[in-house]
């Protein structure tokens, strides 16, 4: 019960800081309205011109031999992107986020009638190809980058509120004695650290809310799925983050040294996480390296909701591994926490 | 007999190389106001620590109520630390409450706010208290679970004469309502106006102990006659002890018309004599051989 009412008093302490904060409270609603409302200017009519084709590989050995495609793979600026699946790279064909399908084994090809680039690319197709192939068609409105950007600010936005918010501050309550004091207290490090989380969740998912209803209200931005999964993939997600920022901050009592660490977790997660642009194209190391950060499985989450409609069944290995991660982290933190300066 | 409510046997604490207390003991009775006093470095601060728990000494033993420590320690005591900051944005009030809920029998809001002289401060935020006003927040967040031993770390560094004596008037109605206090001062007005007994500490170990007066009788019997060093220059030597303190001469004597009569009749210019009574800044100088505040 007094587990509760501590908590629960420093949690609500927590609450009054933030909301009392103007700067940052109007920083954190602000900064995300501001880059979603940029690019809904800057890209509002499309991605950024390039011409993508996804190249089924269901036996992972590339093309076939003296493949009716030969030709057409050569052809310089056109970015041709790896799939094992089928059906992953229909989907985002029809979603205009590719151009073409093209699949060597049976010489088919795919193709979006609704989409511009891939009219002309279908056209360059049937120049190049050496043998006859078999056109199918897939149909599906485009999705505005502004609309794939979206979950990724929103991401990044909770990214750089539960890491900096966590974990600058508790190094600064370290660092000025807040931590001593509340440690003379009969307060636990475990109700401590609670405080922190649930003050923090609460402050991301109502921003996330606030900035979601402008986007959909405001730009007329797609949600596909339903808002109850959304919610619970930025829990998990928020959650995530928040405890990254905690076990930077569990022992440091430099606020240099910790936004160092701030830093060096942050950017990465920001470029390898899929925030600005999709990591398709990448290398597969670096693929694999960021299903290890949890922006990647926030973004990747919400989007799947957002744009695919995705349920909670299908969003579920993203939950599982952002629990898995808060899990880890949270264990570390707790083990390494100090309220003193170390 | 009276009663020891906290006490510390053999207290050791290194810092590396650094011994900053080494193999200290005390008792603290209950009810009484007892004052650690030490320079900076000699380990008054790491001792009082080391009894609240706040860190952990490499070895020795601390009891309260002649009971090792336990967690209902933290319930029992309250903490004036010497450099504490406190939640921004937060304000009197709302800190107050925060650290009520804190505790399982905190003592009431109003009668807080009243012993601390906390009433017009209450909608202030905590960044826009002067130095005195957050001294006597801090002292009531000591207060707030009505503990029965109170530390006090420094708490009127900084503070002006008069925010200084105003929170003397708190610490004292603390003392008639029976509290134990354990302060660690710079101040020797401060130990001597507040302490029933102090321990002086350097470099680690408790060097004198007892009350204020008792120690000064002991220490420095009379009164201390100081005079330029100059205006007695030209005298070979005289029939009592003349100490050299920096551009003073200092004489201690229980017998000051004797001593006056023969700076007079080694025709001594007397005019820049003064005559005062020891106080424990001196008796500081004269246990450790340097001053309190270097």
């Amino acid at each position: 019960m007094m587990l509760v009412k501590r908590l629960l008093a420093l949690w609500h302490a927590r609450n009054l800081e933030f909301v009392r904060d103007r700067a940052s409270l109007s920083w954190n609603l602000a900064f995300p309205l501001l880059l979603i409302f940029g690019f809904a200017f800057a890209f509002g009519n499309g991605q950024p011109d390039q011409y993508k084709v996804g190249v089924i590989v269901p036996d992972a050995e590339g093309l076939k031999s003296a493949s009716a495609f030969d030709t057409f793979v050569a052809i310089k600026h056109i970015e041709f992107v790896d799939y094992q699946q089928q059906a992953l790279a229909n989907s985002k064909l029809a979603k205009h986020q590719l151009d073409l399908v093209i699949r060597s084994d049976n010489d088919s090809y795919w193709l979006n009638s609704q989409s511009a680039k891939g009219y002309l690319l279908e056209k360059i197709l049937l120049a190049s190809v050496t043998k006859p192939v078999q056109q199918l068609e897939v149909a599906g409105d485009a999705i505005r980058y502004v609309d794939w950007v979206l979950p990724g600010i929103l991401g990044m936005n909770m990214m750089f509120s539960g890491l900096f918010g966590i974990g600058y501050v508790i190094v600064r309550y370290r660092k000025n004695g807040v931590l001593k004091r509340l440690k003379a207290t009969p307060l636990s490090s475990l109700e401590f650290i609670s405080a922190q989380i649930l003050s923090r969740m609460l402050i991301q998912l109502l921003t996330s809310v606030f900035i979601v209803s402008c986007s959909i209200f405001l730009l007329d931005l797609s949600m596909n799925g339903s808002y109850l999964t959304l919610l619970a993939v930025m829990f998990c997600g928020s959650m995530s983050l928040i405890s990254v920022g905690l076990m930077v901050a569990s022992r440091s009592n430099s606020e240099e040294f910790a936004g160092g660490v701030l830093n060096l977790v942050t950017w990465p997660m920001m470029f390898l996480s899929g925030v600005w642009f999709s990591l398709d194209s990448a290398h597969p190391y670096l693929q694999t390296a960021a299903q290890f950060l949890p922006l990647t499985h926030l973004v990747e989450g919400m989007r799947e909701v957002m744009l695919d409609g995705a349920d909670i069944n299908q969003v579920l290995p993203h939950l599982l591994a952002l629990v898995a991660m808060t899990t880890l982290c949270i264990g570390i933190s707790a083990k390494r926490f100090s309220w003193g300066e170390s | 007999m009276t009663k020891v409510i906290l006490s510390a046997r053999g207290l050791t604490k290194h810092y590396g190389d650094v011994k900053a207390v080494n193999g200290l003991d005390l008792e603290i009775f209950e009810g009484e106001c007892f004052g650690l006093l030490g320079p900076n470095g000699a380990g008054k601060s790491t001792t009082i620590e080391m009894l609240e728990q706040v860190i952990t000494p490499d070895s020795g033993d601390i009891l309260f109520n002649n009971q090792p420590i336990d967690g209902s320690f933290s319930q029992l005591i309250g903490i004036q630390f010497q450099d504490t900051s406190l939640q921004d944005f937060l304000t009197v009030k709302d800190t107050l409450a925060l650290f009520r809920a804190l505790y399982i029998k905190p003592q009431s809001m109003d009668k807080l706010i009243e012993q601390c002289g906390l009433e017009d401060l209450l909608d202030r935020d905590n960044r826009k208290l002067s130095g005195g006003q957050r001294q006597r927040l801090l002292l009531a967040l000591a207060l707030i679970n009505d503990p029965k031993l109170v530390f006090l770390d420094e708490p009127t560094t900084g503070l002006d004469p008069q925010a200084r004596r105003n929170f003397w008037q708190l610490i004292e109605h603390q003392k008639e309502l029976g509290k134990t206090i354990l302060l660690t001062t710079h101040y020797m007005d401060e130990a001597q106006i507040l302490c029933d007994r102090i321990a002086v500490v350097d470099k680690g170990v408790v060097i004198a102990l007892g009350p204020p007066q008792l120690l000064l009788k002991q220490h420095l019997p009379g009164m201390m006659i100081s005079l330029p060093q100059r205006a007695i220059n030209q005298v070979d030597s005289f029939s009592f002890k003349v100490e050299a303190v920096g551009q003073e001469a200092i004489i201690t004597t229980t017998e000051v018309d004797l001593v006056v009569r023969e700076l007079l009749h080694h025709q001594v210019d007397i005019t820049g004599l003064m005559i005062k009574a020891p106080t424990l800044e001196d008796l500081f100088l004269k246990l450790t051989g340097h001053n309190l505040r270097e």
